[in-house]
């Protein structure tokens, strides 16, 4: 057991000094009838070997994206990770340590925080960000349970547009507080018009951007219907790397910004664990939820950095809390951070050129294959196909020809039936020109 | 100002003709701490005895601070928007809370004077 | 040795380092891409047309950054970190490079179901374990940490109230709880009321029955407790509540002293969410990413939310609606299907451990932190006499009439070289010593730990104040001015205002 330091010499000696024969005894205070006698019955330790056999052949049972043509998206995308991003995230001063809480031992963890913090106020276009959220649809809900609070008013508006398990973890995690949700129909056709269901009880409209069909919007005009009518707009980005090539969300008028982060740094892991950004207008803080890091001096007048802030949290607050949350995703947004700080300007913008550039060649080679057409008119890395017939099928048909083709849309909305043949493909810098030549043929030839 | 009622949250009330001014006493700003920031009521809005109707702030703690009196608040020390310090430098001075009007005046007897609140204070520990 | 002034700002290998916003040249990339294809532009009007602001950095100068402030970082890697209820053990790099593996890092969550068979045997597995080793049938994966654990095994048994029409307002909280419990329960829609404990550390029996009516939706109890004590009640809690028609959730946080030897199902527990970055080893990555799943009882099962994976024949399937017989999922908690790279790790811990080491691990993890109360009791004061769980708890009496707290304690154990303890937690105690060593930390380590404490135990007993009101003096930072941080928040970096304003 190798994680295991002590000796039975220690144990025994160790047993002495705290005065009992057994360590049976140290767990005097549970029912005799509660204590296990023996090991449960599951397998015995594992050297590494044997661990590592055990769970690569699991792994040998998936298909993974470095290993076909890939094209799956909404709201979990396959860039590449540049190799320093993974070698210091994995430095033990940031892999092994706690929480911040004493700042003196840990302003490696502070100072990369307060630099997250600039670089997501920065990107979306706000005045502040926070320490980072458990994911993007996590996010989204805590944006607009923070509008309620904001506004007191109680009724929060979720657009046709939105990720659905964006819509639904939303739904879930209010489902017991006074929140009134209205989700509206999808939107495929892009023709909603969310400003004419703000009324007076309104406290926010979410909307995202590209929408989940992957449309680019302005949301300029619903910000100014929401100000007019006093309630907050609400923009959720689920494909970060977009904000390197379209207006930020603070340039459309938005009061909160929910984004997922793991486009930057962070591989796609089965949908998990991810970093869910968080930026608001300066006049919010106090209603923000998460851990804030924040600039200080120490004794000696030198610059640090502090956990600040920290009264809106449950450790204080308790049920007056502006948010339950507690552990957040300090190390993917370590990833986050470091991915754009390696990127840079000219890098960030450079990548999001290069996704729209291999999306825009990808519509346009797919919408030439007979029966399919390309549903949008504006998209970034991402965007819709009706195919002639339902899109589950010839997915699965392509998979089992080694090509991950997409979303189908059902997947994502399974009770809207009519939305069936319709397919969500995605590109990005790491899609070939093979990959996007071998699904062009495979497509082809399924729908012969 | 010559004499202040308090409450046992540590409230103090200075009665000025209809409309009462409140703040926390010195000895509650001393047990918070550094204050860094004090939540404010809305002019106009109305409390009944014992509703929540400012929150303070400090580094490491935030308590509520309650409607010692039923009213309507008249006014509020906006100074301590941008400088919470004056509740740690002058808690029955400069850093007053809020006014409000004084509903009903039997309520005032609730509360404890000076000399009750010294011994309610010592009662503590 | 404080007063050495060097020219750079620089102590040694103690290392200053300028934000990235002060290195930044314009144009400048660490990431070399190519020139994008000709392409036909999309993205309508709603485009980027002003800079972002982001830095401009080279390759090395962004490797050396991040080297350089890392080293202002303490580490369960580099010595002990006894931070209670926090579970700072050893993380095995086997567990990093499992979840970097080609066929788990790199797959789709909405990939064909037939395509990520592996995975969803791996999550069913992990599932497996965490039923045998609570002895609950039933194991909701997606909560992204423990508090989000909480809620999410709360809303199951309002679910589970609300599906026999007896939606129920009340939940009892002890007072010595995490603030997630209430901050999670109030997220639930419920009000929060207040169990006093005992002199003994527990939850007072008594007072929680009489409180317990058909308004009463749950009890949250902690177990092991916030004072590293067991509540050996625990069965005749569980049993009170079940016939007040209410439910037991447990917080898990502390499941670590109890692995493999105890089973809460077995104690009557409805439902508890489980730390995987605490109990199993996953890294706590400077504030997450955690994972919080939740084990459910039979009556609780049905009510799991979604997503969750079954197995069909020979394979696996993931139900993610509504529908399926039997069940009566209220939602979904969180996007795709949980923090599965943290599931792969668990799992790697898991079977590296197996159910030996596992319950080899607790044993240890409670003989260390009797070890040091021994140790330590005949000079600090022990909070609660008798032997506790994986962690000890102090309050600062020792301390009384010294001038020195527990803040100054803690900050004087930096300079010692060790992590300090959780201190002021929990709040039942004045000025808390919360100290859990974990089973990783061999005897060498924790004589180190008691050695040190003595000796500043000794100390602050001599009344050397100024000695504690210094420390740290030998970190990276002395302490840091936290009332001018809230007072005048800056939580972002500013361009420096032009320079004739300066002069």
């Amino acid at each position: 057991m190798r994680y295991l330091p002590l000796t039975d010499e220690d144990r025994t000696s160790m047993l002495a000094t705290v005065g009992v024969e057994s360590v049976d005894a140290l767990y005097r205070g549970v029912p005799k009838a509660a204590l296990l006698d023996r090991p449960v019955d599951l397998p015995p330790h594992g050297g590494e070997i044997e661990v590592e056999r055990r769970i690569c052949a699991l792994a040998a049972q998936n298909i993974g994206a470095s290993t076909a043509p890939f094209f799956l998206g909404a709201g979990n995308y396959f860039h590449h990770i540049p190799a320093t991003v993974d070698h210091l995230i994995q430095r033990s001063e940031y892999l092994t340590s706690y929480t911040p809480y004493q700042p003196e031992i840990s302003q490696g963890t502070l100072q990369a925080l307060f630099e997250f913090q600039t670089q997501v106020a920065l990107i979306t276009g706000m005045e502040i960000a926070n320490a980072s959220m458990y994911d993007g649809a996590t996010a989204c809900a805590e944006a607009a349970m923070m509008a309620c609070r904001v506004t007191r008013r109680h009724r929060v508006v979720l657009s046709g547009g939105l990720h659905p398990h964006y819509r639904d973890v939303t739904a879930t995690n209010v489902k017991f507080m006074s929140l009134d949700i209205s989700a509206l129909a999808p939107d495929a056709n892009g023709t909603e018009d969310a400003a004419v269901t703000i009324d007076d009880h309104t406290a926010c409209v979410v909307v995202q951007n590209p929408d989940v069909f992957g449309r680019v919007r302005d949301y300029s005009n619903l910000g100014a219907a929401c100000r007019a009518k006093g309630a907050l707009l609400v923009v959720v980005v689920t494909e970060i790397v977009s904000l390197g090539a379209l207006m930020p969300p603070g340039d459309m008028g938005a009061d909160i910004v929910a984004a997922e982060g793991q486009s930057l740094g962070n591989p796609m892991s089965f949908g998990g664990p991810h970093v869910g950004l968080f930026a608001v207008r300066e006049k919010f803080l106090r209603q923000m939820p998460g851990r804030l890091c924040g600039e200080t001096v120490d004794t000696d007048g030198k610059r640090g950095w502090v956990l600040t802030l920290s009264t809106r949290e449950q450790h204080i607050r308790r049920e007056k809390a502006t948010s339950n949350i507690c552990t957040n995703s300090g190390l993917c947004a370590l990833a986050f951070t470091i991915h754009l700080t390696l990127l840079g300007e000219a890098g960030f913008t450079r990548l999001a050129a290069i996704n729209h550039a291999r999306a825009s060649t990808l519509a346009k080679k797919l919408g030439a294959v007979p029966g399919v057409v390309l549903l949008n008119e504006t998209f970034f890395n991402e965007f819709t196909l009706r195919l002639p017939r339902p899109a589950s099928p010839i997915v699965d048909t392509l998979a089992a020809r080694g090509i991950l083709a997409g979303v189908p849309v059902v997947r994502l909305f399974p009770d809207q039936r009519d939305l069936a043949n319709l397919l969500l493909v995605s590109a990005t810098e790491m899609t070939t020109d093979d990959d996007m030549d071998r699904l062009v043929a495979a497509l082809g030839e399924v729908l012969k | 100002m010559a004499s202040l009622k308090y409450t046992d949250q540590h409230e103090w009330v200075a009665v000025d003709g209809d409309t009462a001014t409140v703040g926390i006493t010195d000895y509650a700003q001393g047990q918070l701490g550094d204050v860094v920031f004090v939540e404010l009521p809305d002019e106009g809005k109305s409390f009944a005895m014992g509703d929540q109707a400012a929150v303070v702030e400090s580094v490491k703690a935030a308590a509520e601070v309650y409607a010692p009196i039923s009213g309507e608040i008249v006014e509020v020390n906006e100074a301590l928007n941008g400088k919470p310090e004056l509740v740690n430098e002058d808690a029955i001075g400069d850093g007053w809370f809020f006014k409000i009007s004084i509903d009903d005046e039997t309520e005032l007897d609730s509360l404890m004077d000076e000399k009750e609140y010294r011994e309610f204070v010592k009662g503590l520990g | 040795m404080t007063d050495v002034v060097t020219l750079t700002g620089n102590r040694g290998l103690d290392l200053e380092e300028k934000l990235i916003f002060e290195q930044d040249k314009a144009g400048r990339t660490a990431v070399d891409l190519p020139e994008p294809e000709r392409h036909d532009n999309r993205l309508g009007p709603a485009r980027r047309t002003r800079p972002i602001g982001l830095p401009g950095l080279s390759e090395p100068q962004v490797v050396r950054h991040y080297v350089r402030m890392s080293r202002n970082n303490y580490a369960i890697d580099a010595g002990i970190y006894p931070l209670g209820s926090c579970t700072m053990k050893h993380n095995p790099r086997l567990n990093e490079k499992m979840a970097r593996q080609p066929g788990l890092a790199d797959i789709h969550p909405l990939q064909p179901q037939g395509t990520v068979q592996g995975a969803f045997a791996l999550m069913h597995e992990l599932a497996h374990w965490l039923a045998e080793l609570t002895g609950m049938p039933a194991v909701a994966l997606s909560p992204a940490a423990g508090a989000h654990g909480e809620l999410t095994g709360l809303m199951a048994i309002r679910s589970a109230l609300e599906a026999r029409g007896d939606a129920r307002r009340v939940v009892l909280v002890p007072e010595s709880a995490h603030g997630t419990n209430p901050a999670s329960a109030h997220m639930c829609g419920y009000e929060i009321e207040s169990v006093a404990a005992t002199a003994r550390g527990r939850v007072d029996l008594a007072a929680m029955k009489a409180r317990l009516a058909p308004d009463v939706a749950a009890v949250m109890i902690t177990n092991p407790n916030t004072c590293g004590l067991f509540e050996d009640d625990m069965a005749e809690i569980s049993a009170a509540v079940h016939a007040a028609g209410a439910f037991v959730y447990c917080d898990g946080a502390n499941f670590n002293a109890i692995v493999g030897r105890v089973r809460p199902g077995d104690l009557g527990i409805d439902a508890m969410h489980l730390n995987l970055h605490k109990t199993f080893s996953t890294p706590h990555g400077g504030g997450g990413p955690g994972a919080g799943p939740v084990t459910l009882s039979k009556a609780l099962a049905p009510f799991a939310p979604l997503p969750y994976v079954v197995r069909e024949g020979e394979g696996f399937r993931l139900v993610e609606q509504a529908g399926e017989t039997g069940a009566h999922p209220y939602g979904r908690m969180k996007g795709f299907h949980g923090q599965f790279g943290v599931f792969v790790r668990a799992l790697s811990y898991m079977m590296s451990m197996g159910s030996d080491g596992l319950r080899q691990a607790s044993a240890d993890a409670v003989l260390n932190a009797n070890y040091l109360r021994a140790r330590l009791q005949g000079t600090m004061s022990l909070s609660y006499e008798g032997p506790c769980m994986h962690e000890v708890l102090f309050d600062d009496h020792f301390l009384a009439d010294t001038g020195v707290s527990t803040l100054d304690f803690a900050k004087a154990m930096i300079d010692e070289g060790v992590h300090p303890m959780t201190m002021y937690f929990p709040l039942i105690v004045h000025g808390a010593f919360l100290i859990e060593p974990t089973e990783t930390e061999g005897r060498a380590s924790l004589d180190l730990l008691a050695d040190l404490m003595l000796g500043l135990a000794k100390r602050a007993k001599a009344k050397e104040v100024a000695f504690f009101k210094d420390s740290p003096k030998l970190a990276p930072r002395r302490r840091l001015d936290e009332t001018r941080a809230a007072r005048n928040p800056v939580l972002r970096w500013m361009p420096p205002a032009p320079k004739a304003a300066a002069e």
